[in-house]
C-alpha cells in the first residue's frame, strides 16, 4: 500500500509547494519526516516513493535518510526517549539520567529499542537547553532538569498510556506524532501558543534586572 | 567598560510579545514600516554604520555581507536564517524564539528588503520542535496581519518567510552545509568562492544570518546607529546574548554589553561556581572554542579581547567545569560529539577525530602510553586547518587547549 495516496499525496503535494518551482528536492526532508509518521521509520518502499515524487534516484534520498539522526531507518519505538550527554549535560549527571533510561525502558547495552517496540532510547549531542541541564525529549518534547528518579516515572507513566506534559509546549503523544509535526503539520485541535519560556535562570526571573 | 542595557530581552518579563498583539504594543513592525521606506542602499548603510556583527560565531560584519550581494543578476535573491544553533553549549536563540517570535521575523523582512529579496527561508533545528511551531503560528499571524505575503503594508513589497526543519545534524550550522541540506542533500560543506553572497541557494545570491544577528537589526533601525555603539566596545558595539551553564548556581541566558569581563557575567548574574566550589575552566563560546582558565576571569568577552587570551569569542556559550571536574574526561566527550557530527568529507576531520577519541579515552581508563600525548599534540595539528570547513579545527580546541593547561591532568 502506498504511502503517498489520497490525503497524504496532497500533503506532499503542499511540501513540495514551500519551494521554487523547479526545487522541489529541496522537499525531501519534510517527505520523509512526513513518511516517518506513518510507519514510525523509512523502510524501502517510503525512500522509492519520496524519490518518484521529487525526480531523483533511491539511492540519493537514501544518501539525504542515512545522513540525519532524526531520520530512523530502523524500526523505533513508539516512544523516543532523547537524552543528551554532552558536556552541559554531563557537568550536571546526564550519565545517571542516560542509564536511567535503560533500566527503566528495560533496553539491553549496546540495543536501542526494547523489545515489546515501545521504546528507543538514543544518546543525544546538545538539545540547546543547556541552562536547565541535564536535559531529555520525550517524542521530541522537552523535559528540564531530568533526574533519574524523573526519568523512570516518565517511563511508567508512557507504559500507562499517558503522556507526561513537557516543559514548553503541549505533550508529543508519540515518535509518529513528532515526525509529522517535523514535517510542518500542526496536529488537529493543539492548544494555542500562549506560553513559552523556560522557568529557570534567564534574565526574565530578574536576575539582571 | 561602558554600561549594559537589555534590548533583545527588554521585554522578557512580558509573556504578551509572543503574540502578534503583544510585540506589537511594545513597538513591534515599527522598524519594518520605517524599512520600507528606505532604499537597499539605506538600509545597508545604516547596519554597516552601527557596526552589527555576526552573533553567530565568526563575527563578520552584517552590514558588509549584505553589500556583497549582487542585485543585478536577474536570478532572486534569497536570505536563509540560520537557526541551527547546535553548537554544545549554545541555547540563547532558541530562548530569544520562544519568548519574541515576531522580533525574529522582523528582522528576517528588513534583511530581505535591503538585499531585494522576495523569499526567505528560516533552518531551525529539528529538535527545536516546539520552536517551529512557535515561529510558524507567528508567521500566520504575520500573514493575516499583512506583515508578510504581497503587497506588505499596503506597499508594494512582496515577501514569504518558510520555515525548513534540520534533521540533527550539527554540520548544518556551517552555512555551505546548511544551504547543500536546504536544497535536499546531505549536509556537506561546499569550497568558496563563490560566497553564498554571490552563488548560493539554488545558485543564487544569498544572505546566511544568524537569529541573534537579525534581532538586533529592527532596533538599530529604529534608533539609528549612533544609539546601538553606546554599548559594547568599539570594534564589536552593542550587546551580546551569553549562555552559561554547567557548574554555575544560576544558568540561563544572559544579555550584556559586548566585553563584558566574565567574571561579572559568572559572580553578578549567574551566582558564581555552584556550592561555592573553585572555576576550573571555563569555554567562552561552545565545545569548539579552546578552554580557558581561573586566571583569565577577568577577559573581555568580546571578538578582540577572547581572541587575545587564546580563545574565540564563538556563540558566547561558557560553560563552567569547577575543580573536581577532569579536564580529560570533559575534552574526550566534545572530541567524540566532533567525531560523531564530521560530515565525513575530508579524511582528516573525520578519521582523526575518531581516533582522537581512542586514544583520549585509554587516557582517561587509565591505559595511556608514554607515547600518547606527543600522538594526540601531533594529530590536532594534522586536523587543524587541514579540513574543508571549521568544524575539524572545533575538534581540535578541546585537546590543544587542555594539553596547553592541564597537562598535569594528562600525567
Amino acid at each position: 500500500m502506498a504511502i503517498f495516496e489520497g490525503t497524504r499525496l496532497g500533503e506532499a503535494q503542499a511540501i513540495m509547494a514551500r519551494y521554487p518551482e523547479g526545487r522541489q528536492r529541496s522537499a525531501v526532508m519534510p517527505l520523509l519526516y512526513l513518511a516517518q509518521s506513518v510507519e514510525g521509520h523509512l523502510t524501502r518502499e517510503a525512500l522509492q516513493e519520496v524519490a518518484v515524487l521529487i525526480g531523483v534516484r533511491t539511492a540519493e534520498v537514501e544518501a539525504v535518510a542515512s545522513f540525519y539522526t532524526m531520520l530512523r531507518l530502523r524500526p523505533t519505538g513508539t516512544h523516543l526517549i532523547a537524552v543528551c550527554t554532552n558536556l552541559s549535560c554531563s557537568l550536571r549527571g546526564a550519565r545517571a539520567v542516560y542509564d536511567a533510561a535503560h533500566e527503566a525502558t528495560g533496553i539491553a547495552p549496546g540495543a536501542e529499542t526494547s523489545d515489546d517496540g515501545e521504546f528507543t532510547v538514543h544518546e543525544e549531542e546538545c538539545l540547546g537547553v543547556c541552562e536547565l541541564a541535564p536535559v531529555v525529549q520525550v517524542n521530541v518534547a522537552n523535559h528540564d532538569v531530568v533526574t533519574p528518579e524523573r526519568v523512570h516515572e516518565i517511563v511508567e507513566r508512557l507504559r500507562a498510556g499517558e503522556v507526561p506534559e513537557p516543559a514548553r509546549g503541549p505533550a508529543v503523544e508519540s515518535f509518529k506524532a513528532a515526525s509529522r509535526m517535523l514535517a510542518g503539520f500542526e496536529e488537529a485541535g493543539s492548544p494555542a501558543v500562549t506560553q513559552a519560556g523556560s522557568q529557570a535562570g534567564s534574565q526574565a526571573e530578574g536576575a539582571n534586572a | 567598560m561602558s554600561e549594559t542595557r537589555r534590548v533583545l530581552t527588554a521585554h522578557w518579563d512580558d509573556p504578551g510579545v509572543i503574540a502578534l498583539a503583544g510585540y506589537e504594543d511594545a513597538g513591534g513592525y515599527r522598524a519594518l514600516r520605517a524599512a520600507l521606506g528606505k532604499t537597499a542602499d539605506e538600509l545597508i548603510q545604516l547596519v554597516k554604520d552601527s557596526g552589527l556583527r555576526g552573533r553567530g560565531g565568526a563575527g563578520f560584519p552584517t552590514g558588509m555581507k549584505w553589500s556583497f550581494v549582487p542585485r543585478d543578476t536577474g536570478k532572486p535573491t534569497y536570505v536563509a536564517v540560520n537557526f541551527d544553533e547546535s553548537e554544545p553549549g549554545t541555547c540563547n536563540n532558541r530562548e530569544l524564539v520562544e519568548r519574541e517570535p515576531h522580533a525574529l521575523l522582523e528582522g528576517t523582512a528588513i534583511a530581505a528588503k535591503a538585499i531585494d529579496c522576495h523569499l526567505a527561508y528560516i533552518y531551525v533545528r529539528g529538535e527545536y520542535l516546539w520552536q517551529a511551531r512557535v515561529l510558524q503560528r507567528a508567521i500566520a499571524e504575520a500573514y493575516a496581519a499583512g506583515y508578510l505575503g504581497s503587497n506588505i503594508m499596503g506597499g508594494d513589497y512582496d515577501l514569504d518567510i518558510v520555515l525548513h526543519r534540520g534533521a540533527g545534524a550539527y554540520i548544518c550550522g556551517e552555512e555551505t552545509a546548511l544551504l547543500s541540506s536546504l536544497e535536499g542533500f546531505r549536509g556537506q560543506p561546499r569550497l568558496r568562492p563563490p560566497f553564498p553572497a554571490v552563488e548560493g541557494l539554488y545558485e543564487s545570491p544569498t544572505v546566511i544570518n544568524n537569529v541573534e544577528t537579525l534581532m538586533n537589526v529592527p532596533h538599530i533601525v529604529n534608533n539609528g546607529p549612533d544609539w546601538f555603539k553606546e554599548v559594547g566596545t568599539e570594534k564589536a558595539p552593542g550587546t551580546k546574548m551569553f549562555t552559561i551553564s554547567g557548574k554555575v548556581e544560576r544558568p540561563g541566558n544572559y544579555e550584556l554589553a559586548m566585553g563584558t569581563p566574565l567574571r561579572v557575567l559568572l559572580e553578578e548574574h549567574a551566582g558564581g561556581v555552584l556550592d561555592g566550589k573553585a572555576i576550573k575552566a571555563w569555554t567562552p563560546g561552545g565545545s569548539s572554542t579552546p578552554f580557558l582558565t581561573a586566571d583569565h576571569l577577568d577577559v573581555g568577552l568580546d571578538f578582540e579581547s577572547v581572541m587575545e587570551a587564546g580563545s574565540l569569542l564563538g556563540t558566547g556559550a561558557i560553560m563552567v567545569l569547577d575543580e573536581t571536574d577532569c579536564m580529560v574526561e570533559a575534552a574526550r566527550r566534545l572530541v567524540e560529539f566532533y567525531a560523531h557530527e564530521s560530515c565525513g568529507k575530508c579524511t582528516p576531520c573525520r578519521e582523526g577525530t575518531w581516533w582522537a577519541t581512542r586514544v583520549l579515552g585509554r587516557i582517561e581508563a587509565g591505559y595511556g602510553r608514554d607515547e600518547d600525548l606527543p600522538l594526540m599534540a601531533d594529530v590536532s595539528e594534522n586536523i587543524l586547518f587541514r579540513a574543508f570547513c571549521a568544524l575539524a579545527d572545533g575538534a581540535v580546541s578541546p585537546i590543544q587547549s587542555t594539553l596547553t593547561h592541564f597537562m598535569d591532568e594528562y600525567e
